[in-house]
């Protein structure tokens, strides 16, 4: 027997001014299954849930509607008050009277009494069809993932080690590091990049609990939160890591050279190489792509002269699967591909025209040129420099719509990194706008532009061509209003940095959203901008936007502390309102499992007893752990065999016929 | 004219009848949108009566279909955005249930307008109250809703 209260809150005068409560708590009286009914004041406050404690236990009520806000706000709220009454928390159900109500019918008192009493009945209707839900259980595996060995994922992975939880870092180079390692200073200090990245590479290395995977790539991933099942592919090295010392013999005398990625292109490597000389694990691999003895059985010479007989030219590709509890996407960013889109640069045709990494290299004291800018085409230094910036940044024409951030600052770097090398050089930047928000940041474009006499121009440049030995730069200076032209030596595109390539297909092996750019979605852009809206997938850094140095490594930090809470319990409570299945309707048709985007369901097998004999026969099964409660199955599901808890079909249907009365 | 339209054109006249409009929304977006349709004071007529699921995927056509036999004039479903449905896909599925019901329902004789699917996000409470008021406006303009009603 349900035995029902009904407890109308006035919300101060937000919803007693417009509607009647008194009237509304009358007329509840006399609605199926309603013994008590009443008003008060503030029902969220404490005196006003111990009212509803009190008539619990001296009506001996078995459900309650609470006709105040929405139950957006105040639901879980009023779940505790129930579960301090000693009642399952969700035998409560709310009626929205004030913003669905007295709010957005100020003028219509008479109506807006009349809607309140209607939603009191569809509440009470819904209420009379609830049982009691208890939530579910799952186990934690606490094992984090961190995918990307970058600054952000180094750092993810150290402070969930750091909290004494085994971290693996998935790497898919053969260094970690990631983009950090490849640049020469960071702003606005201008300290070493290296100096402050290569330690923590070395300390992500040498943690006790952290493990690398270099040199692997996410082949699958199944299972949910706490219980992630993910299978790696590590990749052939050809180099044996144990017997490998790391000497650097093959590495010299590997005859064939090649351009280095680590570079781009601004210098050479040899076929088989660590990236840079501070690689971490610090063992070469041998590129397969170009290796002679790999692709035509020639050459050897690296198996010849190592000492301790470590190259493996039979090494194949490992597939391990592992189970994690949680995983944090740190996958980074890499430059847009300007050349395909920017003809007006020369599509990639002048050697002179390069990236702001493809500069950092130049500029970097252990980069080819040892630190000396020179011209890539004929190693002459440049005397005048031109820097464009927002290349493929936004624009609505070609690249990206978004402002990719952290450009105003490096070309600001990149300013003062030529003047401090080079006094008398000329340096021209032409700018949309100059965005340097952040600490410092603004101090030192000044700096840039006042201090060293870097020239700010304002106006995009519409034309580079080559004469002679010279590069023309032709853009206009909106400023001025009148048309200018440079005669540069070298000319650094400070192009947007944009989600890695395969980005979109990253995020559907682990199964969460991504924009319309590639970059990783958060499950809420203000409040929960740490997670994804899969539970147990975390994000860190530039995977996520265009983000400075600080502002990833505080994200990475953010989502270890994420990790951490969800590894400081043994067993994770799940929400009870999931789908369940009624075996005895089910016909094992399985229509349901497409429509599921969480991969919740399953056909499994079953033992029945028919006629005295035992049959097999398959049903769907939901896996309380996967199932987030949406609901699309039961409408697939053509026996009506899926139900949703906490938004049945009968729970629905009696609002229906409330709502219509 | 049909005995019907006669009633139905007296009840008109009458001018004190207002139509009962049952709207399914979405947890995230639609029930959060009519929420900020309150926190912001937008005003609605005082119509319609909004039943919260979880996800637009989750209304069944059933669902609708019992609306009308209880004498509802008209019927809203109202989830998240295409392509941003805070369950991924839910939303798509209800897109495609719902164009196909709509054309099922005015193969019996249920005007397009008694019955709409619409889009709307949670910081949209202008819209949500803009397409209440609309709605109300078109099926005030209908009159009552006669067909599928269960007599009992």
């Amino acid at each position: 027997m349900k035995r029902i209260g009904v407890f109308v809150c006035h919300c101060g005068s937000n919803i007693a001014a417009v509607v009647d409560v008194k009237k509304v708590a009358e007329e509840a009286k006399s609605m199926l299954g309603v013994v008590y009914s009443t008003d008060y004041q503030y029902m969220c406050s404490e005196p006003g849930q111990d009212v509803i404690i009190k008539a619990v236990k001296e009506h001996n009520l078995n459900r309650v509607v609470v006709a105040a806000c929405s139950p957006r706000l105040h639901e879980p709220t009023f779940r505790k008050t129930l579960e301090n009454a000693g009642l399952n928390p969700y035998y409560v159900e709310m009626a929205n009277l004030r913003e669905h109500c007295s709010w957005v019918h100020p003028n219509d008192k008479e109506g807006a009494t009349l809607k309140s009493i209607d939603l009191v009945r569809k509440a009470v209707a819904k209420v009379n069809k609830t049982v009691a839900l208890f939530p579910g259980e799952i186990p934690v595996e606490k094992r984090c993932l961190v995918i990307g060995g970058g600054i952000a994922g180094m750092q993810t992975a150290i402070d969930v080690a750091d909290m004494g939880y085994e971290v693996i870092i998935l790497e898919r180079e053969a260094t970690i590091g990631g983009k950090m390692a490849i640049l020469d200073k960071t702003f606005p200090t201008m300290d070493c990049s290296a100096c402050i990245c290569t330690p923590k590479m070395v300390d992500a290395a040498q943690h006790p609990n952290i493990k690398l995977y270099t040199l692997s790539e996410l082949e699958s991933v199944g299972g949910y939160v706490g219980n992630f099942e993910v299978t790696i592919r590590k990749k052939a090295r050809y180099v044996d890591m144990v017997k490998c010392t790391g000497c650097g013999i093959c590495e010299a005398k590997c005859p064939k050279k090649v351009e280095s990625e680590f570079d781009y292109g601004m210098g050479k490597r040899p076929c088989i190489y660590k990236p840079f000389p501070q690689a971490v694990p610090n063992k070469p691999m041998i590129d397969p792509e170009n290796c002679r003895k790999l692709k035509e059985n020639k050459c050897g010479v690296c198996a010849k002269v190592c000492p301790t007989d470590a190259v493996n030219f039979e090494d194949k590709d490992e597939l391990v699967t592992e189970r994690f509890g949680a995983i944090v996407m740190a996958t980074g960013y890499e430059l847009y591909d300007w050349k395909k889109d920017f003809g007006e640069y020369g599509y990639g045709k002048y050697p002179d025209v390069i990236d702001g990494l493809q500069f950092e290299r130049l500029v970097n004291a252990s980069g080819p040129t040892m630190g000396k800018i020179k011209r890539p085409s004929d190693g002459e230094i440049p005397q005048d420099i031109v820097i464009i910036k927002c290349v493929g940044s936004r624009s609505t024409e070609k690249g990206k719509t978004y402002c990719s951030k952290i450009c105003c600052m490096y070309t600001a770097k990149h300013a003062t990194q030529i003047l401090e090398k080079n006094p008398n050089a000329n340096v021209y930047i032409f700018y949309m706008d100059v965005r340097t928000p952040g600490k410092m940041y603004d101090e030192f474009y000044m700096r840039a532009k006042e201090g060293y006499g870097a020239t700010y121009l304002r106006g995009q440049v519409s034309k580079i061509y080559q004469e002679g030995k010279k590069l023309i730069v032709k853009a206009e200076d909106t400023l001025v209003g009148k048309p200018v032209e440079v005669k540069a030596d070298m000319v650094i595109l400070a192009t947007a940095a944009a989600a890695v390539k395969d980005s979109s297909e990253i995020a559907q092996t682990v199964g969460f959203s991504y924009d319309k750019d590639g970059f990783f979605t958060e499950a809420h852009p203000k409040l929960r901008p740490i997670e994804t809206n899969t539970a147990g997938v975390f994000l860190a850094g530039t995977c996520q936007g265009p983000k400075d140095i600080p502002e990833t490594v505080s994200q990475a930090t953010a989502a270890a502390a994420k990790v951490g809470a969800l590894f400081s319990k043994d067993k994770m409570a799940t929400s009870p309102m999931i789908s369940y299945v009624d075996e005895g309707l089910c016909s094992g048709c399985g229509l349901c499992i497409p429509v599921c985007p969480y991969k919740a369901i399953e056909l499994i097998t079953i033992k029945e007893r028919v006629h005295g004999g035992e049959v097999e026969r398959q049903v769907a099964n939901v896996n309380a752990g996967l199932c987030q409660g949406c609901g699309p199955c039961t409408v697939a599901c053509r026996s009506g065999a899926i139900n949703l808890r906490g938004f049945t079909n009968q729970q629905i249907l009696a609002e229906v016929d409330a709502a219509c009365q | 004219m049909s005995v019907e339209q006669n009633t139905l054109e007296r009840e008109k006249q009458q001018g004190e009848w207002t139509p009962k409009i049952v709207g399914f929304c979405c947890n995230w977006c639609s029930y959060a949108g009519a929420d900020l349709a309150g926190t912001s004071r937008f005003q609605y007529p005082s119509n319609l009566r909004i039943i919260r699921v979880p996800c637009s995927g989750r209304v069944n056509p059933h669902m609708v279909i019992r609306a009308f036999q209880k004498g509802a004039d008209g019927v809203l479903v109202a989830g998240c955005h295409p392509g941003d449905c805070h369950y991924a896909t839910g939303n798509y599925y209800a897109r495609r249930r719902m164009l196909v019901f709509k054309r099922l329902l005015e193969y019996v004789g249920i005007e397009p307008e008694r019955f709409q699917a619409r889009w709307i996000s949670g910081s949209e409470g202008q819209k949500f109250a803009e397409n209440a008021i609309k709605l109300s406006e078109e099926i005030k303009a209908l009159g009552p809703n006669r067909k599928l009603r269960d007599v009992r």
